[in-house]
């Protein structure tokens, strides 16, 4: 029990990570319809961004609250705007161009874009992994136990508890501005119909481009919150995070927000369990399983609209 | 980077050279913000965790060469190229119609005269080891490019995980030969075999699927291979991989200095190229045999499905093609020719890995796919040439290649957004046999 218990903490903080990265992806296929391969990339460059930002602060060991958490704001705020930057040049670059384009040319460019981004890392920061020292330390122990084998704690981490709220928070934001904002109403517009939208006089090339920015903001906050849970990044985090990521998104439905949230954390959860329970290794089969399986009786994913055929 | 070739943000009359200038001021800025965390600062491990060392000359010099760029872009390039695109679609019809006409006419002398060159290559002066490993290795590329054509181009099904048969080809042959001593010649049409079997087991769950779902659970299905390739440590030797797989054997003889062997046989002299040449015409023929079997298949009912399928799923299902059996055909011929080239790469190398059969490899094969122009094979060669041929010539710049790689794959698509052969010949026609501009056949939906 206690176990398990502990096992479903660190699953929903993987998971949280996951349903970050994931709204980027189905908001993105929400409103133009293509899979950003380059997604996973930019949140790898979201986390190298904050580990340069959390760098050059210069925060030391033994820094007070306050001081960590304002350094964590600052870092926070500086991957963002920078990755999504990125986010939004990326598009710019590589997708606006092929707009009307048919629908496997985009697919194409944001593979190229992946590994354009990835290699654009490697080069410029090296291909070794990037160690962190912890920065948030602590936790709260909330079970224990004594067996056989010896006591069994079951302990949150606050960087755990900072995942979680941080998701959280985020996820209420933006439910926010996509209900009531008019940016989220130009966005729900779009994704309905783009012609029409455009002839109502909506700007379609920003509300898209706006899509991108919030997208890489989100994976950079994802980013931030890799770098400091697991303290080492490389310039390849992206891949496996993006591939995870993007099951994420379609198992909960793509072009559904919280389907997004909701694959992230059974992704998560399948992940943690299968390590926890059975053999580490196949925790990514495990995952792709369930996605198959799912996909085999839900074709549209868990909270996916049914795709319409028109004649 | 933030120079693309697309007509929003010049909204500003492009000719002026102030607005070019604001422009390619804005467009430095963003290169600024992109380059200075990234390019600017550089972590270094030192004794007592991450240190920055600072790089702004490096900054410098790519903010100046986008600012350059983008206004040679804005004041030089678009005023003469642009006019071009605002033309009424007649004349776009028209310009396209001749484009067409003459690419056609060029792809008739340049098929031939490609297949001539690849023939006589070996028995060529500059043909040197490191040419017809290249040769070797681009005929590879073209092969599984062909083979990835049939589910892609023709049937219109997103493959993400093509790799997967690839892998199960090399590991069939690997396997095969290590313990069972099956020869080359029994075991390439044995992995062809189970190569398709996989395409039918991986194809029937996702039959349903539609679009991006299915490409998504073909992604699944092959990083789910490699991953069992990687950690079933009986069969696979896992990350180790299998190594001393037989080399093929020409018609029973050996390449080797023996009594037996090829040299002596033909009682010339031994000379170790003659294993590289056999091995170039043989990857040479089997790439001819996946052309030459797709091609006839477009002519069969079930190719003629295929395309149909492409073009309308619901209209095929609507006339009586069963598209659950169309799509598995598609999927396992795709995969029988996957695990030809397999089963060729691991009897050349004579070592596999699961490192060798990453997501990279899939997409690199979809992009010589689409790159070349869906359902185009002469483009799948032009696209094989240019991209392997091309990343080879960049050997020297080892660390930057797959930089200009990926740029190259998205400088290549914006340019010609339909590949490098955007037409058609239709395979069915009445009297006379037209090239279509490729905008007016459908693409892979799924």
């Amino acid at each position: 029990m206690e176990y398990f218990v502990q096992q479903l903490i660190n699953g929903l903080t993987l998971g949280s990570i996951y349903g970050l990265i994931a709204i980027g992806y189905t908001m993105v296929y929400g409103i133009i319809g293509m899979i950003n391969f380059a997604h996973g990339d930019i949140f790898m460059i979201g986390a190298f961004v904050a580990l340069i930002a959390l760098i050059a602060i210069g925060l030391t060991a033994g820094a007070g609250l306050v001081i960590v958490i304002l350094a964590l704001l600052l870092a926070l705020l500086i991957a963002m705007a920078l990755t999504a930057i990125y986010g939004w040049t990326v598009e710019r670059f590589a997708y606006r161009p092929l707009r009307t384009s048919f629908r496997l040319a985009p697919l194409i460019t944001a593979i190229g874009m992946s590994i354009v981004l990835q290699n654009f890392v490697q080069v410029t920061q090296g291909a070794r992994v990037k160690p962190l020292q912890p920065i948030v330390t602590g936790g709260y122990e909330i079970m224990r136990t004594t067996t056989e084998h010896g006591e069994f704690i079951v302990l949150v981490s606050n960087i755990q508890i900072l995942i979680i709220l941080t998701t959280v928070l985020l996820m209420a934001v933006f439910a926010l501005i996509i209900a009531r904002t008019p940016l989220g109403r130009a966005q729900r517009a779009c994704e309905q119909d783009r012609t029409m939208a455009a002839l109502l006089g909506i700007n379609v090339d920003r509300t898209i481009s706006l899509t991108f920015v919030i997208g890489a903001a989100l994976a950079s906050v994802a980013g931030l919150m890799y770098l400091l849970y697991y303290g080492v990044i490389d310039f390849f985090i992206g891949f496996v995070a993006g591939i995870k990521a993007f099951t994420a998104a379609v198992l909960g439905g793509i072009g559904s927000l919280p389907g997004a949230m909701l694959g992230g954390l059974i992704i998560g959860l399948i992940e943690t369990f299968w390590s926890a329970y059975f053999t580490i290794e196949y925790k990514d089969v495990a995952a792709f399983s369930i996605l198959v399986v799912v996909l085999i009786f839900m074709p549209s994913g868990l909270l996916g609209r049914p795709e319409v055929e028109k004649v | 980077m933030a120079a693309g070739p697309a007509p929003a943000l010049a909204a500003a009359p492009a000719h002026s050279l102030r607005a070019g200038i604001i422009d390619a001021l804005i467009a430095a800025f963003i290169a600024l913000a992109i380059a200075a965390p990234i390019i600017g600062l550089r972590t270094v491990s030192l004794e007592g965790g991450l240190a920055l060392t600072t790089r702004w000359g490096a900054v410098a010099i790519a903010v100046a060469v986008v600012f350059a760029g983008r206004l040679a872009l804005t004041l030089l390039w678009w005023p003469r190229h642009k006019p071009a695109r605002r033309d009424s679609a007649g004349r776009r019809l028209l310009a396209r119609a001749r484009d067409s006409g003459l690419a056609e006419r060029a792809m008739l002398l340049l098929a031939p005269a490609l297949l001539i060159f690849a023939i006589a290559l070996p028995a060529t002066p500059f043909a040197d080891r490191y040419v017809l490993d290249i040769g070797i290795l681009v005929l590879t590329y073209i092969m599984l490019g062909w083979g990835l054509n049939i589910v892609v181009g023709l049937a219109g099904l997103l493959d993400l995980g093509y790799v997967a048969f690839y892998a199960v080809g090399a590991y069939s042959y690997a396997l095969l030969a290590t313990h069972f001593g099956l020869s080359f010649w029994i075991c390439l049409p044995l992995a062809g075999f189970l190569a398709a079997m996989w395409g039918l087991i991986l194809g029937f769950p996702v039959l349903r699927l539609r679009g991006d779902y299915l490409a998504i659970v073909t992604l699944a299905f092959g990083e789910i291979i490699r991953i069992v390739l990687l950690n079933w440590y009986d069969l696979t030797n896992g990350p180790d991989g299998i190594s001393r797989i037989p080399r093929p054997s020409f018609f029973g003889l050996e390449f080797d200095r023996g009594e037996g062997g090829f040299a002596a046989f033909f009682g010339i002299g031994y000379s170790s190229d003659h294993r590289i040449v056999f091995l170039y015409y043989l990857i040479l023929a089997l790439a001819l045999l996946t052309n030459f079997v797709t091609l006839r298949l477009r002519r069969l009912p079930v190719g003629r499905a295929w395309e149909a399928l492409r073009e309308d799923e619901i209209a095929c299902r609507s006339l009586g093609i069963n598209t659950t059996a169309t799509k598995l055909t598609a999927f396992a011929t795709g995969a029988m020719f996957g695990g030809f080239a397999g089963s060729f790469f691991a009897t050349r190398q004579g070592f596999i890995s699961p490192e060798s059969f990453v997501f990279l490899e899939s997409a690199l094969v979809l992009a010589i796919v689409v790159l070349g122009g869906l359902g185009s094979q002469i483009g799948v060669v032009i696209a094989a040439l240019v991209m392997i041929g091309g990343f080879e010539l960049f050997r020297e710049f080892e660390q930057y290649r797959m930089l200009v790689f990926g740029f190259a794959i998205v400088l290549i698509m914006v340019w010609r957004p339909r590949g490098i052969i955007a037409s058609r010949t239709p395979s069915i026609f009445l009297k006379e046999r037209k090239s279509i501009g490729a905008e007016s056949v459908g693409e892979g939906r799924g």
